[in-house]
């Protein structure tokens, strides 16, 4: 197979992102010199700076480095850095403005962030951050850097697996082989469960998904004529049996609520070569259900959690652990390898695509990090009916394509580097792998164990 | 080695207007009666001819000085004064390294003490070394004397016929190489640790030769990429460190971004300058342990007086590798915790991947001992090791001693904005080899600052040690039950 090459090209933003601080200067106590500070930024932000009369803003604080050298080197005092507050008000308590800049660095660059000095946030926390991954000191195979001679796979396969073959008297294979697609990267694309995107932000992504070669979840309702080119990497979500009968003949794949899966089989009589998805809300039921389904010949699932990763239930569990449950469960009935299991919800950084596979997923299904790409700042007017203040509606679908492209090419990268780190040369040997990753609380236990606790 | 300790030296900030958490506001009306600089007790101002000036409101401490005696703004005659909080020290900081972490280190550095108004035992990151303190409970007994307290480590317990190597104060400074730091900072590291009779490192990007006079206290690292490794610079050095793996980017190489490739760095590496160097991970001629041995078999080899040091990251099985390493004839296991300084590191290894030092020590130091090994193994740790209770907390898990980077960084007035890595590098002239941005940090200064900071952590360390009724920091060693561990955040535990 030949290697998978995500070609990067820069997207730039259309609204510059607002900066993590804003450079104040009070004129009053300059002293003029010959050699201000202002010349000597080694950034040169302020030779730099434009004032953008559109949006009313500065660019210097998209610039701003925040070495703080101006700050302390003015003989005046004159300058002063602060918290910007509109940068605090993007996103939400789990959305929070370090990820979502982040997403859009990402999404602008194609590049993974690098930086200097070390770690700067919580020791952990709660949901992802409560784990670490493993890494591998001598014993594993070696790499020249990421993108070196060896290759490491990113590819997974969608679709019913069978344990075992079966023939008949004559020696001819008995068993009807499931439809499976390969896809190269561990990531499907689908649309939020809010928000109004319109045809170019659908554009976008089929056309992501295609130059990607992996999947868009697309509800049937949403499907036009122009998306029609892209059929080969679209899914179909149907609400209903009726809607069988109006989807696109060649698709790949039908999603359907879990409500429908006892009509499992009738689709799949209708439409034995396309995969049929499951999706099953997150709830201390899904566990039970998907066990069944798995029973019963199900497919594919697609769990989805909310979009802080958190179950529908009234004491929420995290999503890597609803699926750490699901995954041992069905290991332990022996069936875990005939099904592929996806999820959605809370997937905001590439280490969360890592940490839900180690917990055991096949992959993961974006949603609303994608619109994070497109510039969405999740303000979530438009669900009040207040124009967008970015104007998704309306983006040019190929810039909106090479964000989304941007986007997973820096998040395979992260994962490759995770997998290097582990000695893993195959994506698919990350899932379940819960030996190869560091879980807080029990390690924390063992080591303080002999601590006394106040 | 001069006098013990080595003298302070009041070395002060070299910009203009050195942050600090106060600012002051000198209204028209101030008529330079002077009172003011007379009150102040922190020195905050100065007459500049005869004109009154906050020179040093970085020194200020705020409103903790209201209802003093000496509170400037209450007593001026013409009300001129006003304190504020400095808006900008929100921008300063993060919750490892928070804005009061980075101001009294550099407090540290300018005075050689501990400043008494600022945080500067832990950070805010609500796990780890910021959870855990020290019971004193001999507080009441008779302290030692601190003249009868030793913080002098050996780094050799092998017995195996090579030098011994102590060093007088429990840490040593960590790799970093030319290239990614300026032959100045190395020098003053270097100069520093002289001082101090303990070592510095050069990384993994050669061995710059003006490094030479201070041989006895530089370890030479050789690393993956065995950039600028030569048989006279291994001939050369006390220690040799083998770096398999470094915790800010366990399971990746060194990286160093094409613009910090200039010629010197180039020429120091045998590489071409501007082109990014990535060091391979891991070690090509090691595939397992006994590849391992025969690594250390080939440096003894070529230095029969050197002692080796093994250093790693800290994966799940962070233990077998440390007896791997004593079998395979290692003196020190250096741990690396994955919250350590770098150059440059993709920000998804430096969170995510391999565990913090704090839980490695205990694991590694309790396997050891199960294994019967642990008196005959010298086990360092770092990565995140910010201050001097950090020192003696990694101390107390079950580390002899710890390795240092960043606050030395620091030290030298670095803000941790993390722009080490991109275009030219450190814009405050210590994290690059740009001609003109290194130029910004002068040699007699960075080395003293250095000295500064040691100096206020040896008596922290020292004043602990007596706290808990030790005469020597190795008597600290895996003494958990010193410890305790907040489960429930507290702002002032």
């Amino acid at each position: 197979m030949p290697k998978y090459h995500i070609n990067v090209k820069p997207a730039p933003p259309r609204f510059l992102p607002p900066g993590k601080y804003v450079l104040i200067d009070r004129e009053e106590g300059c002293l003029g010199c010959k050699y201000c500070v202002k010349k000597l930024c080694p950034y040169g932000v302020y030779n730099k700076r434009e004032f953008d009369s559109i949006q009313l803003r500065d660019t210097i604080d998209y610039y701003c480095r925040n070495c703080l050298y101006c700050v302390e080197a003015c003989p005046g005092g004159t300058i002063t850095l602060m918290v910007n507050p509109t940068y605090l008000e993007i996103g939400d308590s789990y959305w929070k403005p370090e990820i979502i800049t982040k997403i859009w660095r990402q999404a602008e660059t194609g590049m993974i962030s690098v930086s200097g000095a070390g770690y700067r946030g919580p020791f952990a926390g709660s949901g992802f951050d409560d784990m670490w991954t493993d890494m591998s000191e001598i014993v594993r195979p070696t790499r020249d850097g990421i993108h070196g001679r060896e290759y490491i796979s990113t590819d997974i396969e969608i679709g019913r697996k069978l344990s075992y073959l079966a023939f008949d008297a004559q020696g001819k294979l008995a068993s009807s082989t499931p439809p499976l697609i390969e896809i190269p990267i561990p990531m499907l694309f689908s649309l939020p469960g809010w928000g109004k995107w319109g045809k170019p932000v659908l554009l976008s992504m089929a056309k992501a998904a295609k130059t990607l070669n992996t999947l868009f979840i697309i509800p049937l309702a949403q499907f036009t004529k122009e998306l029609h080119p892209y059929i080969d990497n679209l899914g179909i979500y149907i609400d209903s049996l009726e809607e069988l009968s109006a989807l696109p003949k060649d698709v790949k794949i039908i999603e359907i609520p879990y409500n429908l899966s006892q009509n499992f089989q009738v689709i799949k009589t209708s439409h034995p070569q396309t995969i049929v998805m499951i999706k099953i809300p997150l709830s201390p039921e899904a566990k039970q259900r998907s066990l069944t389904l798995t029973k019963n010949g199900a497919e594919v699932f697609h769990f989805s959690a909310d979009d802080h990763g958190l179950e529908f239930a009234e004491k929420p569990r995290f999503i890597k652990d609803i699926i750490k449950d699901i995954h041992l469960s069905l290991v332990d009935e022996g069936t875990r390898d005939e099904v592929t299991v996806l999820v959605s919800g809370g997937i905001a950084m590439a280490e969360h695509v890592a940490k839900t596979t180690i917990c055991g997923a096949d992959g993961v299904i974006l949603d609303q990090v994608l619109m994070v790409a497109l510039e969405c700042r999740l303000c979530k007017d438009c669900l009040q009916g207040i124009p967008c203040p970015i104007d998704i509606e309306n983006i040019e679908p190929d810039w909106g394509a090479q964000r989304l492209i941007n986007l997973m090419n820096a998040w395979r990268d992260q994962l490759l580097e995770v997998l290097g780190a582990m000695g893993m040369r195959d994506v698919r040997r990350l899932r379940g792998e819960m030996g190869r990753a560091i879980f807080y609380k029990d390690v924390l236990n063992e080591a303080f164990a002999s601590i006394k606790r106040k | 080695m001069g006098s013990w300790p080595p003298e302070v030296k009041g070395t002060t900030s070299r910009f203009k207007r050195p942050l600090g958490k106060y600012k002051i506001i000198k209204r028209a009306n101030c008529n330079n009666c002077g009172l003011c600089v007379k009150l102040c007790p922190c020195g905050v101002y100065k007459f500049i001819g005869k004109k009154v000036m906050p020179l040093r409101e970085y020194r200020c401490i705020g409103f903790s000085c209201e209802g003093s005696e000496h509170y400037c703004v209450a007593q001026c005659p013409e009300k001129a004064l006003m304190v504020i909080k400095n808006p900008t020290i929100e921008a300063l900081g993060d919750y490892r390294w928070t804005s009061d972490l980075i101001l009294s280190t550099w407090y540290q550095a300018e005075t050689g003490n501990p400043p008494d108004y600022m945080e500067y035992k832990i950070g805010n990151s609500g796990g780890g070394f910021d959870r855990l303190r020290f019971s004193f409970e001999f507080e009441n007994q008779n302290f030692s004397l601190k003249e009868d307290v030793s913080t002098t480590i050996d780094l050799n317990r092998r017995n195996d016929g090579r030098p011994q190597v102590t060093i007088s104060v429990p840490w040593y400074g960590g790799g970093m190489s030319f290239g990614s730091v300026s032959l100045t900072t190395m020098l003053a590291r270097a100069k520093a640790c002289m001082e101090w009779n303990t070592f510095t490192c050069t990384g993994e990007g050669g061995y710059p030769e003006a490094l030479i006079p201070y041989k006895d206290h530089v370890i030479t690292q050789v690393a993956t990429g065995l950039f600028g490794v030569r048989e006279e610079t291994i001939k050369r050095a006390r220690i040799v460190e083998f770096k398999y793996a470094q915790g800010a980017k366990p399971g990746l190489g060194g990286h160093l971004l094409g613009d910090k490739v200039t010629p010197d760095v180039a020429r120091m590496r045998e590489s071409v300058p501007g082109i990014s160097l990535f060091s391979p991970f891991p070690f090509h001629s090691v595939y397992s342990v006994e590849d391992h041995k025969k690594h250390v078999d080939w440096i003894k080899e070529i230095n029969p007086k050197a002692l080796i040091s093994v250093k790693v990251s800290t994966p799940v099985d962070v233990d077998m590798v440390a007896i791997g390493s004593y079998y395979a004839g290692a003196h020190i296991i250096h741990l690396d915790g994955s919250y350590g300084g770098t150059g440059a590191a993709p920000d998804i290894a430096k969170k995510n991947i391999a565990m913090p030092i704090e839980l490695a020590i205990p694991k590694v130091h309790r396997f050891l001992l199960e294994e019967g090994v642990r008196d005959e193994m010298v086990i360092i740790a770092s990565g995140g090791i910010r201050t001097a209770y950090d020192i003696a907390k990694a101390i107390a898990l079950g580390a002899d001693g710890v390795v240092i980077g960043t606050a030395e960084l620091v030290a030298l007035e670095c803000t941790r904005c993390g722009n080490c890595e991109r275009g030219r590098g450190c814009p405050r002239g210590i994290a690059t080899t740009d001609m003109e941005l290194s130029s910004m940090v002068e040699l007699e200064w960075a080395t003293q600052r250095i000295s500064n900071l040691f100096h206020s952590w040896y008596l922290q360390l020292i004043d602990i040690l007596r706290r808990l009724g030790m005469h020597s920091i190795t008597e600290l060693v895996g003494k958990t039950d010193c410890l305790f561990y907040i489960d429930k955040w507290s702002e002032n535990g």
